[in-house]
């Protein structure tokens, strides 16, 4: 028997209350802002396009001489064709599309990492944070794009090397941002909360801290796609990179060995720089989009 | 004579407009102590925000209107459109939070300069704020020193000086001395009252701790969900207090000496979104009956100088004192 | 007579600044405090900011580890350089309150599940028993499951939510509690339903309270000890009514003058007071 005998009216709340998540994809559409929205349109159309339309290519863009060389913008090329015989328009559907793969898969990479070893290091601390930010500090001062140019041969030799060394390379920056957050959320009092409620240390990295770093993640995740691609794109320009693969570095390149702006085959190059305008664009929007959403709710909840 | 009329103070959300101050008239009486008290949530920052005139969008006076009762250097009579322009020499504000308002990377002195003066030189000034610091307990180094090397009761005591230094009418702190240690938190106090003294000018105070406004002020308004419920001489309403909430909170404060059992008010205010009918208190008012829920109570003067809210004005019996040993 | 609380000798020293230059706080200096009963008894630790009162609360909790000195609770040794005394048997003896409870549950988990968490994991209950016994801690402080289930922190009121924490704490029948500024944080006229409520869990769940406040009033209401601390140091110590009622020390002498009681209006001395 208690002196408490009266229950509060619990449903008296004082600002009707958000739904959580148990309402499905209804519950997240506090998120979009209107920079979010045009950004995830244009990333939508990237990436269904891209990975939708090569099943409808009539021939393996990348094959040289499959068409008459350098013509104009018809129904039949609708960017026209190259000075190598390949239709521009599907090359450069290919090329999205490998790009797209590389960053996506360079950003699942960087983040899986970044994040175990920023949360680990940031929560964990003592000794065992001090040798592993050793690791981080020393990799961030590695400049990457001199790495990749003297590791050209193993890239041109395979792609796949292309991916791992800028993961290699890459990881460190956000595992330092992450470990800051880490180090800001272990000193607050839910985290003494599941302590006392018996959490260890891997429950309390998984339950408690990784939701308040998961904005950032996700957020960082886009940067890392927009920063994959651009790397790539860095190399293929310059010819360093495995060039046969169309991706969007890869056509300028082509483009700009075959002085397409001298031959008149302006669409060769415009498209291509315009298509990687307008990804960076809808990655941007997006990346800033969430950021400003995830604000902004930090200051409701 | 400060007049308020039917002050409404509205927030501007996504989620729609919420009234946080929603009706207040009140006259406010020259030279006074006027303590404004109440839970979180009831309005009296807002209400403060106003009478200062420190309305930012989405926050707006959205009807009804303050007059001061005192005139600018022209003799227009001052109201809520143009009160701005007296900040710091009619009416002046006291934050809660000195480290928030003073510069960190400015010498305190320099500060003293930033408002604008009657005076144009300013080495004269200067002398004239040395004096002034000196007179209410401050060494004089206290201009040379930055903020953080102040300690929490000198700091404030640098914004009373600051906010009291051209004499205002009307001097507005809210929580000033939440932050502070309760030691230095009565000398503080005890400047403020001495000041006001002195000016005979007119202070409004908030503050959530009811032991502070029984100590310095001559007046209380008590609010609760955007309404004022209870106004009137400090001495009448923590003595014989008309509203059952005023009654309900100060009895439920223990005090040292005093062996009674004490209880608090169970329940919430009211969420202010939604569509709200009659007394705002009914919910938790031990006294509700169905008019209460029906009919909104008017602030209405129950006995000389004293309002209140309520149907059942002065009905609420409270627990007997007994004598203590203090 | 059970020790209910003993500390010995216990210092708390941090060191700031540079290599070169550094200066030292003394958080905790030289706290000897014993407190023997046979029945649960709450005691309250008072003081003003920077007296050492959140540190000696820390120490309890084994979140800040003493420089030097013990700390026994209930006849187990449970703080000091070096002790590491069982973690689960830790768990189930002390637990505490927070002074913010919005801070103190995660804003992505609901709140009942700490309250699993802690029956399961601290208690040792079975899956089956856990929910009986989160029952019980939440009626005891006046809720319903059915209230608390499935939200989130910010679906309540800053006193229910204190006082879910509070039943938090309760699951693992603890020997302590300790409470650190559990209601400064909750609007005065809801305080004294928290403060009514660790009277009561006193009388009839048993528990004992170390009760860490800067407000006298509330501490002379529950305690049946008080510890008044200033800078790191015990001023005073004894039965609440001895140190609250015939102070001995100067500090305590003053503080109690300082409060502004709805009592007794101060005396007003005629100049303006001396520096802070």
């Amino acid at each position: 028997m208690t002196t408490e005998t009266q229950t509060t009216p619990v449903a008296a709340d004082t600002a009707p209350k958000r739904k959580r998540r148990d309402e499905g994809w209804s519950s997240l559409l506090w998120l979009l802002n209107r920079r979010l929205g045009i950004g995830l349109v244009i990333l939508l159309i990237f990436v269904a396009g891209s990975l939708v339309l090569p099943f409808f290519s009539p021939s393996d863009p990348s094959q040289q001489a499959t068409y008459m060389k350098n013509l104009h913008m018809t129904t039949k090329h609708w960017l026209g064709t190259t000075a190598l015989g390949q239709d521009t328009f599907w090359y450069l559907i290919f090329a999205v599309r490998n790009s797209l793969l590389l960053g996506i898969a360079v950003g699942i990479g960087i983040t899986i990492i970044s994040t175990a070893v920023g949360l680990s290091a940031g929560y964990i601390g003592g000794a065992f944070e001090r040798i592993v930010m050793l690791f981080v500090d020393t990799f961030i001062t590695i400049p990457l794009l001199p790495i990749l140019i003297i590791l050209g041969t193993l890239i041109r030799a395979n792609y796949a090397y292309l991916v791992s060394i800028i993961i290699i390379f890459g990881w460190a920056w956000n595992a330092r941002t992450i470990r800051s957050m880490a180090l800001t959320l272990r000193e607050r009092e839910f985290i003494n909360m599941a302590r006392f409620s018996g959490a260890g240390t891997f429950q309390i990295l998984t339950r408690e801290i990784f939701p308040y770093v998961s904005a950032y993640m996700l957020v960082g995740f886009i940067n890392t796609v927009l920063f994959a691609i651009n790397t790539e794109a860095t190399l293929a320009v310059i010819g360093l990179s495995k060039v046969e693969i169309p991706t969007l570095g890869s056509i300028i390149f082509w483009a700009l060995n075959y002085n397409a702006l001298f031959t008149g085959n302006v669409v060769w190059l415009v498209a291509p720089i315009v298509a990687t305008v307008l990804l960076f664009l809808g990655l941007f929007l997006t990346s800033t989009g969430f950021n400003e959403a995830f604000a902004s709710r930090r200051g409701v909840a | 004579m400060i007049r308020l009329n039917n002050v409404v103070g509205s927030y501007r959300t996504g989620r729609g407009s919420i009234n946080a101050v929603d009706g207040v008239t009140l006259e406010i009486p020259d030279g006074c102590i006027l303590g404004v008290a109440g839970e979180s949530g009831c309005g009296k920052s807002t209400l403060m925000k106003l009478i200062y005139g420190d309305v930012l969008s989405p926050m707006s006076l959205s009807a009804g209107s303050i007059e001061y009762g005192f005139t600018d250097d022209r003799g227009t009579p001052i109201t809520s459109d143009n009160i701005k322009r007296e900040w710091f020499r009619r009416i002046s504000y006291v934050p809660q939070s000195s480290m928030n308002s003073l510069n960190p990377v400015v010498r305190v002195g320099k500060q003293f300069l930033d408002f604008p003066g009657p005076d144009a030189d300013k080495r004269r000034v200067l002398e004239q704020v040395k004096a002034y610091i000196v007179k209410l307990g401050l060494p004089v180094e206290t201009l040379e020193a930055y903020p953080h090397q102040l300690s929490g009761g000198m700091r404030q005591r640098v914004m009373i000086a600051m906010a009291t230094f051209f004499q205002p009418e009307l001097i507005l702190a809210d929580e000033p001395t939440t932050a502070l240690d309760v030691v230095v938190q009565k000398d503080i106090l005890l400047l403020l009252m001495e000041l006001q003294e002195q000016m005979q000018n007119t202070i409004v105070l908030v503050s959530h701790d009811m032991g502070v406004h029984y100590q310095t002020t001559t007046r209380m308004l008590i609010m609760y969900a955007a309404k004022a419920v209870e106004y009137g001489d400090s001495e009448s309403v923590f003595s014989a207090p008309l509203h059952p909430y005023t009654a309900m909170l100060t009895d439920s404060l223990p005090t040292i000496g005093d062996d009674r059992a004490r209880h608090g008010i169970p329940g919430r205010p009211p969420s202010l979104w939604q569509e709200l009918k009659g007394c705002r208190f009914a919910d938790r008012c031990p006294l509700a009956t169905a008019r209460c829920r029906a009919e909104e109570p008017e602030l209405i003067e129950h006995k000389p100088g004293q309002f209140a809210a309520c149907h059942y004005a002065g009905q609420y019996k409270r627990e007997a004192e007994q004598p203590t040993w203090q | 007579m059970a020790v209910i609380l003993r500390t010995e000798e216990l210092n708390k020293v941090y060191r700031l600044g540079s290599l070169a230059r550094n200066r030292e706080i003394k958080a905790l200096d030289n706290v000897n405090l014993t407190v023997e009963s046979d029945h649960p008894v709450i005691i309250s630790i008072v003081g003003e900011s920077g007296s050492g009162k959140t540190t000696l609360a820390k120490t309890l909790l084994r979140l800040v580890e003493p420089t030097s000195g013990r700390v026994t609770i209930y006849d187990k040794l449970v703080a000091g350089k070096g002790v590491r005394p069982d973690k689960r048997a830790f768990l189930a003896s002390v637990q505490p309150i927070f002074q913010n409870p919005f801070e103190a549950f995660s804003r992505y988990r609901p709140v009942d599940a700490y309250l699993f968490e802690t029956a399961t994991r601290v208690a040792g209950l079975t899956h089956e028993q856990a929910t009986a016994g989160v029952e019980k801690a939440l009626s005891a402080v006046g809720l319903e499951y059915g209230d608390v289930r499935g939200k989130y922190s910010n679906q309540f009121s800053g006193g229910e939510l204190q006082r879910v924490s509070i039943a938090r704490a309760l699951i693992p029948n603890p020997s302590l509690i300790v409470a650190d500024e559990p209601v400064s944080m909750i609007d005065a006229s809801r305080r004294m339903i928290i403060i009514n409520l660790f009277l009561a869990l006193k009388e009839e769940a048993r528990r004992s309270f170390l009760y860490i406040t800067h407000d006298l009033a509330t501490a002379y209401y529950i305690s049946d000890f008080v510890a008044v601390m200033h800078r790191g140091v015990v001023v005073e110590f004894g039965p609440a009514r001895d140190v609250m009622g015939n102070p001995q020390h100067a500090y305590t002498k003053l503080l109690l003058d300082s409060i502004p009681t709805t009592r007794q209006k101060w005396r007003v001395p005629k100049a303006p007071a001396a520096t802070a």
